[in-house]
């Protein structure tokens, strides 16, 4: 790849860069004498503003995906999947930013933007990244910023603890992943993704594989970390429950798609791999155990992540344990992937949507944090009176994180556990779907107890909870694409499909 | 067929009427009145145009539509002699009962209601000739006699109308659960179709092929059904307290009526479709039977209060119906000219025995209620004494009802008696002779009740005691004049019954 | 035009969803007036599909990579169903007219309820019945978790939970049907004629029928309904015992017994007497009509004996959809409708006449009140939803349980023994219940005027009389001339059990 390639395929990236650098020109260099409020306001804005240019130039390279004739060389792609991913990215970023808007945790207003953009940044390189090396930089870039955002609510001790335990964690996995990585290169000889998937089905697969066994371990705890599967993820419920909210929001969405898109690019480039490269009948020894893999964490997570979240008494952390049992649901269609089922835009669709959902969660969280001071359940006592459209949209959206039709949510798994089934109907899969399944009949008992709080139950304070306005708008806005987009799927996969042919 | 569905008619009427006496308060009984008088006169026209009809003993007035094909229900009404008698006495006895209750100060709408309710049960299940129709009148008839107990009965009315009920449900659910077994063998539910399989046998060979050797036992379920409502020992246990407990003009209606549903019952049902069976089981049959009659006699000497004396005399007369039923129930061979005579004269005798039990004990439990609204409630045997003195009229009517009672030839409790007896004894002259020892008790119980409220000396609370005044004679009347004049000339009720009696001899297969 | 039940009802909860809380009369009449449109519909569409099969209604694609179609289409048991739901629909509404708590929310609750149940009926698409079925569970909670009385919170989690398992439990089979039968559709018809394998019918028909089982009340799985029922509003019971529930048995039929009719085949081998799936819920519906009875006999609370007979009449459905001939089959969806019918007449009763007036279900308590002399409508209502609920000859229950009785004979005959068990029982818990709470002679007469005086009973309003009337009429009606229902339910049935629709 030359510079000229690179930079025309790294412009909705530039994009990116540039709205954070102007962020933190027309803040610190105009803004200072200005109100916090109006300083958040332009702050975000432009941060919108920059994700819809990205976003724009994301859709001008097209829809075209890979070529696998030049693969060898590429260090990053375009179209396909990848934009899908990057559209994702933007929109969601964008959505986080306007959470921001009546946000009080910090004075540093632009270096906040400047700080999540430079992050989305790096989730975009991961969408799009062929190459180890590019693929580690990206993660750093997303990871870093994620950090600094977890930590920038400087009044509340629970934010640094927050912050301090995702970067110890963050430290290790990144350098499990390193090493992953150079165990990779070290038997193939190259770091991009294409040549290494040739290189270990080769003939001398048979040789390798303990070594690539381990190097596959390293790297699943590596993305694992980035996902919170279980048993890495451990600093979830406290990053979920100590970030401010759009940083919280942030983190469950976009670092989700950033880092989902990444393990379906692995798993296409290995699927191509197999029938163009070689149309082998045999399946190679390193997709069985990269599967194996998958399907361990998959269970663990789904299994942790609901049962634990039975127990929570805060909403923050509940929501913390739902992604990580998601998460387990999403490995599930990595764990058993096929190109022609279109396995990758089941899981594309499941991780957008739930990130469009999450994202409204953490609204609804944040509003009702603001007004009453705290976000346990208690909070959120009589809410249908002090706010009837926020419960509301607190009841679509938790109905659709249960996965209640016919809501966005319910469309995605039952898509997702379609395409399972469909690359393999044997009795393992079968059961996980099971399991799958059940543990989705158990979150809707931890779903509804704050539903219970906020329809049902006697609250203790009648003063209406008001929201800005804007806020307000976009919480809407989420949870009414939840419903339209639940009662007509098609709208959404059949756009992602359109990236995928 | 075609013409006015005269019988739909006179079933609708009461319902009618009951729906109107809902809604009348203070004038429900006008009402009732009204209904019974014209119901009356409908079933009267019934049972003398029926003997006109050509289908000579057959089913006449017949109406039958679809209703349900795929489980064989049908819309199917028919009335023979039989039939077409029950339902005069069914007008009869409810015209008495409405008669009988001037006094209804609670509730008379829901009363009288009830009451028209009951009647239009009673026509229903008479004409009925498919299962489903005759089931629906048998159990619709049995809530408004469970509620008319209920709530104008006596001290201990709740169990009294708890048992009633619980008896009736059981025998009911033994019909029902036979009736399925009959359907799932047969596919029909029509009781003349049926009667017409079982006479050649085939019946039986249905239920066996579908189910099984099990012909008998549905033949006892359809037994137990009928010997619950008629009521047959050992199943009669529910009788005496619940003719006592309800107030007398309900009474009127269980003994003369509601009683000769399970008589009906069997002579419609249970004979024609198993016949056969009956036949094998006929002395054990005989000897509940005889059990009854002797039973109810035996029981009623002891009684003290003259509602449960007369309960048990009704157990008793219809024990006779009973033993000349079982008696018929022998197989012929063909051409055996005696034992057909014998065989008619029983179920001749049966028949009218139906009809003038429920007129004689009808009235007799009216001059019980007679009694009682002039003592202020008292109805012991003992709280009366010499009322042909203070009320002779009184004492003149219900002394020839109670001759009737006792069979005093002349009055018309003797014809009935005197037709089965003349059958049964050729038939099964054990029975019989033992179930002489039962007139004999009868007598003597009705003597003694004679002796004690018309004789003797007068009692305190009983001076003063007012005669019949005018609107009880002209109600009492007709009554007491039907029972001399069927007594003397009984043939106006056998000659239109007997070609029924032929006819249904000819068909029933033993 | 069917359609437009499932329309209506959402719009119009939708709306009443935005009616302020401070208008309840407004909320109210506009419940009403779709309620009674909805009932229009459903008779129209009743009274149109006489003598014709099955009718497509709508036919639109959904999803088509997936071939998920938006099928609704009706045959005569959807036809007769839909029309249960319509006449539910309009009692529901008019036993409900006194509820002044967040009137609105209760409507709306209500409507999207029955927009629910009649897309259930009505959907011809596996996905979207499926769609239907889940969408009916979330109104459920919160009508009982707002509204209800008895431990209410635990009763709505208890429902939607259980609810919520069964069809987890049918979506894993539906999943699993899906992807065996090569992913192409998931039409009803298409599944039906996808030729399954024999062996996966074995295991995935159990799944599927006792996924929806749970709902249709099947012991043992059948515990969240009498506490459910008990803890529910008046409305919302009536809904749940008569029409939610046949939710869970019209699945078990058009679902599990459409899709995998081989489910039901002999094992081949023998254990502890069963030989099928067949013998097994069979068994399970008989012990759930004998046990419902016995233990409605047993109890103390006015409306836990009606939930209990719920159980107990749910077992005679499901029995008959085990017999596998057409006369079984067809007496249990006439149970369906009959048992609908009567459920919501006797809950009516006790909940809304007799409940809201004496705040009490305790027959201890009822006992005293002389309710036949201070209530006697709710009395004779009550007498005549019992003799119904007892199966009398006249009303529509004693029918279908006659065809079932029939049906089952012709099967096995000791199921006929068992289920008059359950009959006679029933008769006896019915006969208690009415003994109990209005016909005790606990107290003399003038006692029980002087209570009146001191506090005399609401009077009965214009809505209960005409729910009361309305509930009564239909089932004397279907009673004295089954054949209303019969034609159009007989001729689906055949369809139905000669294989995969027509």
């Amino acid at each position: 790849m030359n510079y000229a390639d690179l930079f025309r395929t790294t412009l909705p990236e530039t994009a990116l860069e540039v709205a954070a650098l102007l962020v933190l020109i027309v803040d610190l260099g105009f803004l200072r004498k200005a109100m916090l409020k109006t300083r958040v306001a332009v702050a975000a804005l432009l941060g919108v503003a920059g994700c819809g240019a990205a976003l724009w130039l994301v859709l001008q390279q097209g829809t075209a995906g890979l070529s696998y004739q030049s693969t060898g060389e590429l260090l990053l792609t375009t179209g396909g999947l990848t934009a899908v991913a990057q559209v994702g990215i933007l929109a969601l970023t964008a959505l986080a930013l306007l959470l921001l808007i009546d946000a009080d945790f910090t004075r540093h207003v632009g270096e906040f933007v400047a700080v999540l953009l430079m992050a989305a940044t790096g989730g975009l390189l991961i969408a799009a990244a062929q190459d180890l090396l590019v693929i580690f930089v990206g993660l750093e870039l997303l990871s870093l910023g994620l950090y600094i955002l977890t930590a920038f609510a400087k009044r509340s001790g629970k934010s640094a603890e927050a912050a301090l335990k995702y970067y110890l964690f963050g430290g290790m996995s990144a350098a499990f992943l390193l090493f992953g990585f150079s165990y990779l290169y070290g038997l193939t000889g190259s770091t991009n993704l294409h040549q290494i998937l040739l290189a270990v089905s080769g003939e001398n697969a048979h040789q390798i594989a303990p070594l690539l066994f381990a190097a596959m371990v390293m790297i699943a705890a590596g993305l694992g970390f980035k996902v919170a599967a279980v048993p890495f993820y451990l600093w979830a419920p406290d990053t979920y429950e100590g970030a401010p909210v759009p940083a919280a929001a942030f983190i469950a969405s976009v670092s989700k798609v950033a880092s989902f898109a990444l393990l379906i690019s692995i798993s296409t480039a290995a699927m191509h791999v197999l029938e163009v490269g070689h149309a082998a009948a045999v399946k190679p020894d390193f997709l069985v155990s990269w599967s194996l893999i998958l399907t361990v964490l998959s269970a663990a997570s789904m299994v942790l992540g609901n049962l634990a979240a039975l127990a929570q008494l805060s909403v923050r952390r509940l929501l913390a344990y739902s992604a990580i049992a998601h998460a387990g649901y999403i490995l599930l269609g990595l764990a058993f992937f096929s190109y022609s089922t279109r396995s990758a835009g089941a899981v594309l669709y499941y991780v957008l949507t739930y990130g469009l959902t999450t994202i409204g969660a953490f609204g609804v969280v944040g509003a009702v944090e603001q007004a009453t001071g705290s976000d346990k359940m208690e909070s959120f006592l009589g809410l249908h009176k002090r706010n009837p459209v926020l419960a509301a949209v607190l009841l679509v959206l938790f109905l659709s994180l249960a996965g209640i039709p016919p809501l966005v949510g319910f469309w995605a798994k039952f898509n997702l556990f379609a395409a399972v089934l469909g690359v393999s109907a044997g009795p393992v899969p079968f059961a996980l779907v099971a399991l799958a399944v059940a543990l989705s009949a158990v979150s809707l008992y931890y779903y509804l107890q704050v539903l219970k709080r906020a329809y049902v139950m006697q609250g203790v304070d009648d003063t209406p909870i008001k929201a800005h306005p804007v806020t307000m708008a976009v919480l809407v806005g989420i949870a009414a694409a939840v419903v339209v987009l639940g009662c007509f799927p098609a709208l959404l996969s059949g756009w992602i499909e359109s990236f995928i042919r | 067929m075609s013409g006015f569905p005269i019988l739909t008619a006179l079933t609708v009427l009461p319902l009618v009427g009951a729906a109107i006496a809902l809604c009348s308060g203070k004038h429900a009984r006008t009402v009732a009145l009204a209904t019974t008088i014209s119901s009356l006169a409908l079933a009267l026209f019934v049972w003398t145009e029926w003997s006109r009809l050509p289908v000579y003993g057959g089913y006449g007035f017949i109406e039958q539509h679809a209703w349900a094909p795929s489980l064989g229900i049908e819309y199917h009404l028919g009335v023979d002699g039989l039939g077409a008698l029950m339902l005069v006495l069914s007008a009869i006895v409810t015209l008495m009962s409405v008669d009988a209750a001037h006094r209804v100060h609670h509730q008379p709408g829901l009363y009288f209601g009830l009451v028209l309710a009951l009647e239009a049960g009673l026509f229903g299940s008479f004409t009925a000739l498919n299962f489903f129709h005759w089931f629906l009148f048998w159990e619709l008839s049995l809530i408004p006699a469970f509620f008319l107990i209920k709530l104008w009965g006596g001290a201990r009315r709740g169990p009294a109308a708890t048992q009633f009920f619980v008896y009736t449900m059981a025998g009911s659910a033994a019909l029902l659960v036979a009736f399925l077994a009959v359907f799932v063998a047969t596919g029909s539910m029509d009781f003349p179709h049926l009667s017409l399989l079982a006479s050649t046998g085939e019946l039986e060979q249905m239920i066996t092929a579908h189910l099984g050797p099990v012909t008998l036992w549905l033949a006892i379920g359809v037994l137990a059904g009928f010997a619950v409502k008629v009521p047959m020992v050992p199943f009669h246990t529910w009788l005496p307290a619940a003719y006592a407990e309800a107030p007398s003009p309900v009474t009127m209606l269980l003994t003369g009526a509601m009683s000769k549903m399970g008589v009906y019952g069997l002579l419609r049902i249970a004979i024609p479709l198993f016949g056969a069976q009956i036949a094998q089981i006929r002395t054990p049959l005989l000897v509940l039977a005889v059990a009854t009659v002797v039973m109810g006699a035996w029981a009623a000497v002891a009684q003290k209060d003259l509602k449960r004396t007369f309960a048990y005399m009704s157990v008793n007369h219809l024990g006779y119906c009973l033993l000349g039923i079982f008696a018929l129930a022998v197989p012929m061979a063909a051409g055996d000219a005696g034992k057909l005579a014998s065989q008619s004269a029983a179920l001749n005798g049966v028949i009218l025995q139906m009809f003038n039990h429920g007129i004689t004990a009808a009235a007799l439990f009216w001059f019980v209620a007679m009694l009682q609204q002039r003592t202020g409630g008292h109805r012991g045997i003992d709280d009366f004494g010499g009322l042909r003195k203070p009320a002779p009229v009184l004492a003149g009517l219900m002394g020839i009802a109670l001759f009737s009672s006792l069979g005093l030839p002349g009055l018309n409790g003797f014809p009935g008696e005197f037709l089965i007896f003349r059958g049964v004894f050729p038939l099964a002259w054990v029975a019989a002779t033992v179930s002489v020892l039962g007139l004999l008790v009868t007598a003597a119980v009705i003597l003694t009740v004679i002796q004690k409220v018309f004789w003797g000396p007068v009692p305190e609370h009983c001076v003063g005691f007012p005669d019949l005044h005018h609107g009880e004679k002209l109600a009492m009347a007709p009554v007491i004049g039907l029972m001399l004049l069927v007594g003397i000339l009984p043939q106006i009720i056998v000659a239109s019954v007997d070609p029924t009696v032929q006819y249904l001899l000819a068909h029933w297969r033993f | 035009m069917l359609a437009w039940t499932i329309y209506l009802s959402f719009a119009g909860a939708l709306v009443l969803a935005l009616v302020p809380k401070e208008r309840p009369a407004l909320a109210r009449w506009l419940a009403l007036t779709v309620a009674v449109a909805g009932l229009a519909l459903a008779v129209q569409g009743f009274v149109a599909g006489m003598g014709q099969g099955r009718v497509a209604i709508v036919d639109a694609p959904w999803v088509p990579s997936m071939g998920i179609h938006f099928l609704l289409a009706a045959d005569g048991i959807s036809r007769v169903l839909v029309l249960l739901t319509g006449l539910a629909a309009v009692a529901g509404v008019l036993f409900s007219w006194n509820i002044e708590l967040r009137t609105n929310e209760f409507f709306a609750f209500f409507l999207a309820l029955i927009g629910g149940v009649y897309g259930v009926f009505l959907s011809f698409d596996l996905f979207l019945l499926f769609v239907f079925y889940e969408i009916a569970i979330v109104p459920k909670y919160f009508l009982i978790a707002i509204w209800g009385s008895t431990r209410r919170e635990y009763a709505a989690m208890k429902l939607a939970l259980y609810s919520f398992v069964g069809s987890a439990m049918v979506l894993v089979g539906l999943l699993a049907a899906y992807a065996t039968a090569g992913s192409h559709s998931t039409g009803l018809i298409a599944l039906a004629h996808a030729g399954l394998p024999v062996s996966f019918q074995m295991w995935c028909f159990p799944l599927v029928f006792v996924g929806f089982a749970i709902l249709a009340g099947m012991w043992p799985f059948h515990t969240w309904a009498p506490t459910g029922h008990v803890a529910a509003p008046t409305a919302a019971s009536m809904l749940l015992a008569g029409v939610v529930m046949k939710l869970g048995a019209y699945g078990c039929l058009r679902v599990g017994m459409g899709l995998f009719p081989h489910g039901l085949d002999p094992w081949g081998f023998s254990l502890l007497g069963l030989g099928s799936w067949r013998d097994v819920f069979a068994l399970l519906a008989v012990v759930g009509i004998v046990y419902g009875a016995l233990v409605a006999l047993a109890q103390t609370d006015f409306k836990f004996v009606i939930g209990y007979s719920s159980v107990s009449h749910m077992g005679f459905v499901l029995l008959g959809l085990m017999t596998l001939n057409q006369i079984g089959v067809t007496g249990a969806v006439m149970q369906m409708f009959s048992h609908g019918i009567i459920a919501g007449l006797l809950f009516a009763i006790v909940g809304r006449i007799v409940y809201d007036r004496t705040h009490t279900r305790q027959f201890a308590e009822l006992e005293p009140m002389h309710l036949s002399k201070r209530l006697p409508f709710a009395a004779w209502a009550f007498v005549i939803a019992g003799m119904a609920s007892m199966g009398l000859p006249g009303f529509s229950g004693f029918v279908a349980e006659l065809q079932v009785l029939v049906g089952a004979w012709k099967v096995q005959p000791w199921w006929v023994a068992a289920a008059g068990l359950g009959i006679v029982v029933g008769v006896a818990y019915t006969w208690r219940a009415m003994q109990k709470a209005f016909f005790s002679d606990a107290l003399p007469v003038a006692h029980v005027l002087e209570q009146e005086q001191a506090h005399p009973f609401a009077a009965i309003t214009w809505p209960e009389v005409t729910g009361v009337t309305l509930l009564v009429g239909v089932s004397l009606a279907v009673g004295l001339y089954p054949r209303i229902l019969l034609d159009t339910i007989e001729p689906a049935v055949k369809a139905l059990l000669a294989g995969g629709g027509q």
